[in-house]
């Protein structure tokens, strides 16, 4: 089990130290410090194992979070727990920073006694912590003995995500498709490797226990339910406004939410669920089967002499024309010994970074089904190093209203039997956001 | 040199400089430094010329970013380019950069050596300083090849500037030590010496550096600068504190300079000239004088500086050996620092103390200081001074302080550090076994030692007490009493059980007789430490039960019911399982009688050196035993298993009577220390493709065996193209032949030769080639006879003498052959005439070119001149030898070889081989009379090297140790070498 947590800045020094057991001495802050972050990239091992301890650490942008044991524990549970404490602190806080978690330590403490009793991971729901665990100073003279037990009851009941008693005017639901796409690709545009990995992100406002039923267009599930069931629920499918027809995807792996029944899941495939209150991610998922590529790189690099090169890029998207894709960054590798680069490209800015060795082209929108094009001459200076340019792949950067891996949600469904409102009277909101992973092609 | 002024800094290195400081991340350092390197490159780019200070600053940004570890693969054309500059800072930082990060490879060595040539040969001492360090830092081979002649030249430059000569000498050593072959000497060696004499005293530190490294090399082309030495030593010694300004540190004068002077005198033997040496002593006299008086400053530099001298001074009159009152005095200098404060002092003299143990003269006061030196190995904080404690014991142990030692060194064992109580533990054997007068004090020694430090103790030690108490039958008994008393500890160690049931097995009825160890107790106490014993020392312990049976035949009843018990008969271990099974049967079924014959007592075992000095040796490497070990060869005097026995051993009446020198004791003596693989071996061998020309001419040669020409190992010397001189025919073979490269066996038939002078050459089945040869004075002259074994007339027969590489210039072969060989045996004999010019180490070259049947033979052999035929015997008494090999007692001199007989070793052949061998063989000379003495002068055309030849056959071992002495030290070498394959 978890032996301590100590929080540190980029230099080194330590700004949360949290010790659960007496197997973890001071001098362990230091060791840390000396053999990983002052080692100063030379660790690259999330997991470090000093004069018998092991270390496990997260960095977030300059702050270390590093939990450590003396026991064999369960590398991937502490890690688990790591995140959840990144996210905690950011749903208290905002971004992780060192500004922030100084301003705010006395809350850190509190959380950290809260999640963590003798190493042991607690409730770290954020929905439920904050029922108890305020920002306002203490509430403890306001609370009236009734909604302290009622705390209790709900921390330590069945149901500890979600507390009793909430009641909105407006029940609204909010569901957001995430999905990262990742891709290698060969010159010539063979797919090397490619998959997606997605999260179900939802923010729920509604009142009393409602009991949720999530549908979407799993291969598993269309298979079973067979040509009778699709008619059943061919009215709902089309919820998201969805662009493609694939009717639907093989997930490969995924998991849930601690509110979602898994038994219900494992017997009928169906993911049934009480949700929190507020923002939670409801599942994530990966899929590697038919995989929509938003976009093509087609990269010509041409050695002309020893001093000079030629590159030509051409990006096609491959989506629908009345899609438009963001942010798109597409980011040309320069070799070691470039003097000069000179950029023409007919769609976007286009500029040499020499602090990074690359020439990077940003275009702000692009439709589907358009091509765009970038040529640059790059100078080279004449060395006496023998060594081959090893050619790095070219890497770009976008995001597309759509969800790569062909998801589809084909129905949320709200039934509260208690309090008098019913699956039409909700308003339901869904989204799709595709982004680029690390999509790659070689050149 | 010229101040860099404020001006001259450059602001974007230092801003460069400072925001890499300032960087929060290793990544954004990364960013910074590919942002600046994109930089860099597009103002290298070759569009505008830079000016030169922009350009020493991009340099300067390069190589910081070097040193910060990212691989710089540009701008060394810039950096040779400041080369060029005016500006000293600019030709610094290019030199900075090319000592830095040019590779040896580079195509760009060759300008770099062209603007290091210009600056050599500029006036400007700064630049020329300038250019020789960049020479020194890179020093690489292609820099030596292109410097190693200039460089000595502005060494020794009359108007040379004293700071570059300063560089010149330090440039010089770091080339010669890189590349030892490309620093040629020449005449200016003989001007470098006098550089001893110059007036700056840097120069004179500098450059006897470069003499102290090159006259290990070549001693005899520096013997002036003992001389110089010693009076430049002098000349410091005896000036006042205040006299030498810069030079002198802490009020002492010149001690660097010192410290080396004293030890380029280390190099050589004490100087022959009576008032140099003279004055030399005075020198010492006068450091050993300084460091009794009170010191001149409390400061640590000062007192450091002043030993440091002090302790160099020591080791020179350690390598003398010559001077008992110096060797005294430094003795007793030593014994005060035993005690001083400063740890490292004791450590050093300690140390220096070790090799003064060693010495005859210091011996006695070396050993005044046992109680001191006792006292360090029981409270030195330090494990490492604590071994120097343990090492001057080991050396000033002798007989009179023997017992004292060892007790001393077994207390300490108890409480020794783990590292070094193997080491300990083997000085103890060793001791107690050479200085044991009393054995039963011997047995004590080894059984406590066992008792004590039982891990520690390896085979050997226990092996050897088991050999020496079945050899003297007068400590048995003892041995038996005390080994049972030992055992009957509760927990005793497994190796004590292995000698206590070896000797109980032997000798236990030498104390049967007493009720408390009768036979059934006896064996009861082995039995009971049986079961927890390793299997080797079970299996010894059941041999010894099967010798009880023999010993105590009443003791049979109660044994063979152990041996027929399930643990011992069904053993799953085969060892183990068949000796009691087979003890089982031998006891049931042999007679008394057979048993008797059988178990008989073991006889005694080959005196033999004793195996735990090899392995101490083997522990501590060559170099730290070697002091000890001589002084061991000086006094083994059979102390424990001679006594007497072993005949006239010199060298033990010399021990025995240390203060009066024998002439013999040098004839082991101190300086016999080179190592017995020290002579370097010339031949290197390379793989020569034969067949690449003799395949085509000759593809169904008989002559040519396939197996021996594959692998043909030939001498690196002929590898260079064969010099063929004064060949007698001009009509030849085919012009485009070369000569064969020399046949495997080429070697082996030297050997033959070297000591007769008649005999069968060759032989295959083509040609037979006979030879006779005479030597009168530096000529030799050689018949061959080459006999046809075939019935065909050989066409085109040519021989060829040659002298291959350097031989050539050593010896002159000129051949006159008369008339081509035709069939059967040669009437007219083709004759050679050697005239040796100076010494040689090598054969000359015979090469025959012959058709037969119409495919060409070519052979090569190598004639069998060596050195030894130009012998000239000489006849001495033995006061005149002794001398004689006292004067040659150079290390250089003397070569020494240990090696097995590989022929038998009867007298009357031995005694034909060394007259053959061309020496006077001297009779009566040493006073082991079963060691050979010879003597000879061998004959060149320009000196006559005199030589002394020992040799000592050892009958038990096969062994032979030959020593050779030689005015000539190339001489001594080959000629051991040659000698070592005769015997």
């Amino acid at each position: 089990m978890i032996g301590g947590l100590f929080i540190y800045n980029h230099k080194g020094e330590v700004l949360i130290s949290r010790v659960y057991r007496d197997d973890i001495g001071r001098n362990a802050v230091d060791a840390f410090r000396v053999n990983v972050i002052h080692a100063r990239q030379q660790v690259r091992s999330p997991v470090t194992n000093i004069a018998r301890t092991s270390f496990f650490h997260v960095k977030r942008s300059n702050i270390w979070l590093a939990a450590v044991t003396k026991q064999n524990v369960n590398a991937a549970m502490v890690f688990e727990f790591l995140y959840k404490m990144c996210d905690v602190m950011t749903a208290y806080f905002g971004k992780i920073s060192e500004e922030n978690i100084k301003n705010n330590f006395v809350l850190i403490y509190e959380l950290l006694d809260e999640i963590l009793d003798f190493g042991y991971p607690q409730n770290s729901e954020t929905g439920a912590l904050k029922t108890f665990i305020t920002q306002q100073g203490i509430k403890g003279q306001h609370q009236t003995k009734e909604e302290q037990s009622q705390i209790t009851s709900q921390v330590t009941g069945q149901i500890g995500w979600r507390r009793e008693g909430i009641k909105y005017r407006r029940n609204e639901l909010f569901l957001d498709v995430l999905e990262s796409v990742n891709l290698l690709m060969s010159p010539q545009g063979q797919v090397l490797s490619a998959h997606v990995s997605g999260r179900v992100v939802m923010k729920s406002y509604l009142s009393g226990m409602p009991e949720c039923k999530f549908g979407m267009n799993d291969k598993i599930v269309i298979d079973k339910q067979g040509k009778g069931a699709v008619s059943d629920d061919a009215g709902k499918s089309d919820l998201g406004g969805g662009s493609s027809g694939k009717q639907s995807i093989a997930i490969d792996d995924c998991t849930f939410h601690q509110c979602v029944r898994l038994s219900k899941f494992d017997s009928e495939r169906s993911i049934s669920f009480i949700p929190p209150d507020g923002e939670y991610e409801l599942m994530r998922y990966r899929t590697t089967k038919d995989i929509i590529l938003p976009f093509r790189v087609i990269p010509l690099v041409r050695e002309v002499g020893r001093t000079k090169l030629e590159v030509k890029v051409v990006i096609k998207s491959n989506f629908k024309p009345s899609l438009l894709a963001q942010k798109i960054e597409v980011r040309i590798p320069t070799p070691l010994n470039t003097s000069g680069v000179q950029v023409i490209c007919m769609k976007g800015k286009a500029k040499y970074k020499a602090s990074e060795n690359a020439i990077v082209w940003k275009i702000k929108r692009m439709a589907g089904m358009k091509e765009s094009q970038i040529s640059a001459e790059i100078e080279l200076l004449p060395t006496n190093d023998k060594k081959k340019w090893a050619r790095p792949p070219i890497s770009m950067n976008f995001e597309v209203p759509f969800a790569p891996s062909g998801l589809k949600v084909r129905y949320l469904k709200v039934f509260e039997s208690k309090l008098n409102y019913s699956d039409h009277d909700v308003i339901k909101w869904v989204r799709y956001i595709g982004r680029s992973g690390i999509y790659e092609t070689r050149c | 040199m010229p101040a860099v002024s404020k001006g001259d800094g450059m602001r974007g290195l230092a801003v460069f400089i400072s925001d890499i400081r300032n960087c929060k991340s290793k990544e954004a350092e990364i960013k910074r430094i590919n942002k600046e390197l994109a930089n860099i490159r597009s103002k290298f780019k070759g569009d505008k010329a830079l000016d030169g200070y922009s350009k020493k600053k991009y340099v300067c940004k390069l190589l910081f970013i070097f040193l910060l570890g990212h691989d710089i693969d540009f701008g060394h054309m810039e950096a040779v380019n400041l080369l060029s500059s005016n500006k000293y800072t600019e030709k610094q930082i290019g030199y900075l950069f090319i000592s830095v990060l040019v590779n040896s490879n580079s195509e760009l060595i060759r300008l770099i050596n062209n603007a290091i040539k210009n600056d050599l040969s500029s006036r400007n001492p700064t630049f020329m300083c300038l250019a020789l360090h960049c020479i020194a830092n890179v020093g690489s081979r292609e820099m030596a090849e292109a410097f190693a002649s200039e460089i000595p030249r502005i060494l020794v430059a009359g108007d040379t500037m004293d700071s570059v000569k300063q560089s010149a000498a330090l440039c010089l050593l770091r080339l010669y030590k890189t590349s030892p072959d490309l620093v040629m000497m020449g005449e200016w060696t003989s001007r470098v010496v006098h550089l001893l004499n110059d007036q700056h005293m840097g120069v004179v530190t500098a450059a006897i550096s470069l003499i102290t490294c090159l006259s290990q090399k070549n001693p005899d082309e520096f013997k002036t600068c003992v001389s110089l030495a010693v009076s430049r030593l002098s000349r410091i010694v005896s000036s006042a504190s205040t006299d030498l300004q810069d030079y002198t540190y802490y009020f002492v004068p010149a001690p660097w300079l010192s410290c080396k002077l004293l030890r380029l005198l280390q190099c050589y033997p004490p100087p022959e000239d009576g008032a140099v040496k003279g004055r030399l002593v005075e020198c010492l006299e006068t450091i050993l004088n300084k460091a009794q008086e009170p010191p001149k400053s409390k400061k640590v530099q000062h007192s450091n500086a002043k030993n440091a001298i002090l302790f160099e001074a020591i080791s020179l009159i350690i390598h003398y050996d010559s001077e008992p009152n110096l060797l005294v005095r430094a003795c007793n200098q030593l014994g005060q620092f035993l005690q001083h404060r400063e740890t490292n002092l004791r450590y050093l003299a300690l140390e220096s103390m070790c090799t003064l143990a060693s010495s005859e003269f210091s011996h006695e006061a070396v050993k005044t200081h046992i109680e001191t030196v006792i006292n360090a190995l029981k409270t030195e904080r330090d494990v490492s001074v604590r071994q120097r404690a343990a090492d001057l014991l080991y050396a000033m142990c002798d007989r009179s302080n023997a017992k004292q030692i060892v007790a001393e060194m077994l207390s300490y064992l108890e409480t020794a550090d783990y590292s070094i109580r193997e080491e300990m533990v083997l000085k103890v054997a060793i001791l107690a076994e050479k200085y044991a007068v009393d054995y039963s004090w011997y047995v004590d020694t080894i059984l406590n030692l066992i008792r004590i430090a039982g891990d520690y103790v390896s085979e050997e030690v226990w092996y050897r007490v088991i050999q020496i108490v079945i050899n003297r039958d007068d400590v048995q008994g003892y041995a038996a009493k005390t080994v049972f008393e030992a055992l009957q500890a509760p927990a005793c160690h497994e190796n004590m059980v292995k000698v206590g049931g070896y000797i109980l097995g032997e000798f236990g009825n030498l104390i049967a007789g007493d009720p408390r160890s009768s036979p059934l107790v006896q064996f009861n106490l082995l039995h009971s430490k049986f079961h927890l014993c390793s299997v080797p020392t079970r299996a010894l312990l059941l041999s010894a039960y099967i010798k009880f049976i023999n010993l105590f035949p009443e003791t049979k009843a109660t044994i063979q019911e152990v041996l027929r018990c399930d643990s011992q008969i069904r053993n799953s271990d085969v060892e183990l399982q068949q000796r009691a099974v087979e003890y089982l049967k031998l006891s049931s079924i042999a007679s008394t009688d057979v048993l008797a014959t059988v178990l008989e007592e073991m006889p005694p075992f080959p005196e033999r050196e004793s195996s735990i000095l090899a392995k101490l040796k083997k522990k501590k490497g060559p170099g730290a035993v070697s002091v000890t070990e001589l002084e061991d060869n000086k006094r083994e005097g059979g102390e424990l298993n001679g006594e007497g026995d072993r005949g006239p051993d010199p060298a033990a009446m010399a021990s025995s009577n240390a203060s009066t020198p024998s002439p013999s004791a040098d004839l082991l003596g101190i300086r016999s220390a080179a190592p017995v693989g020290a002579a370097p071996t010339s031949v290197g061998s390379l793989l020569v493709d034969v067949f690449s020309e003799a395949g085509p001419a000759a593809p169904s040669a008989a002559v040519n065996d396939d197996g021996f020409l594959r692998d043909l190992e030939q001498p690196t010397e002929t590898s260079d193209s064969l010099l063929v001189e004064g060949s007698g025919d001009s009509d030849s073979a085919s012009p485009s032949e070369d000569p064969a490269p020399p046949l495997s066996e080429a070697d082996e038939l030297l050997n033959k030769f070297v000591c007769k002078n008649n005999g069968v050459l060759f032989e295959n089945q083509l040609l037979q080639i006979g030879i006779k040869s005479e030597y009168r004075q530096n000529l030799g002259r050689m018949y061959l006879f080459y006999g046809n074994k075939t019935s065909v007339q050989f066409a085109s027969f040519t021989t060829t003498v040659s002298c291959p590489g350097e031989l050539q210039s050593q010896l002159n072969a000129s051949d006159q052959t008369s008339g081509t060989t035709g069939r059967g045996w040669s009437p007219d004999p083709t004759g050679t005439q050697h005239r040796v010019l100076t010494d040689f180490s090598d054969a000359p070259l015979l090469n025959i070119k012959f058709r037969y049947g119409g495919a060409l033979q070519n052979l090569t052999l190598k004639l069998p001149v060596t050195i030894n035929k130009f012998f000239q015997p000489t006849e001495m008494t033995s006061h005149d030898f002794f001398q004689r090999w006292k004067q040659l007692s150079q290390p250089q001199q003397e070569a020494q070889k240990i090696f097995k007989a590989n022929h038998s070793m009867d007298t009357e052949v031995l005694k034909a081989k060394l007259l053959g061998l061309g020496t006077a063989l001297l009779d009566d000379v040493d006073p082991n009379s079963e060691n050979y003495v010879c003597a000879g002068v061998i004959q060149t055309k320009g000196q006559q090297v005199g030589c002394l030849l020992r040799l000592e056959p050892n009958g038990q071992a096969q062994m032979y140790r030959l020593t050779l002495r030689c005015s000539k030290d190339s001489v001594s070498r080959r000629l051991c070498e040659l000698l070592a394959e005769q015997f």
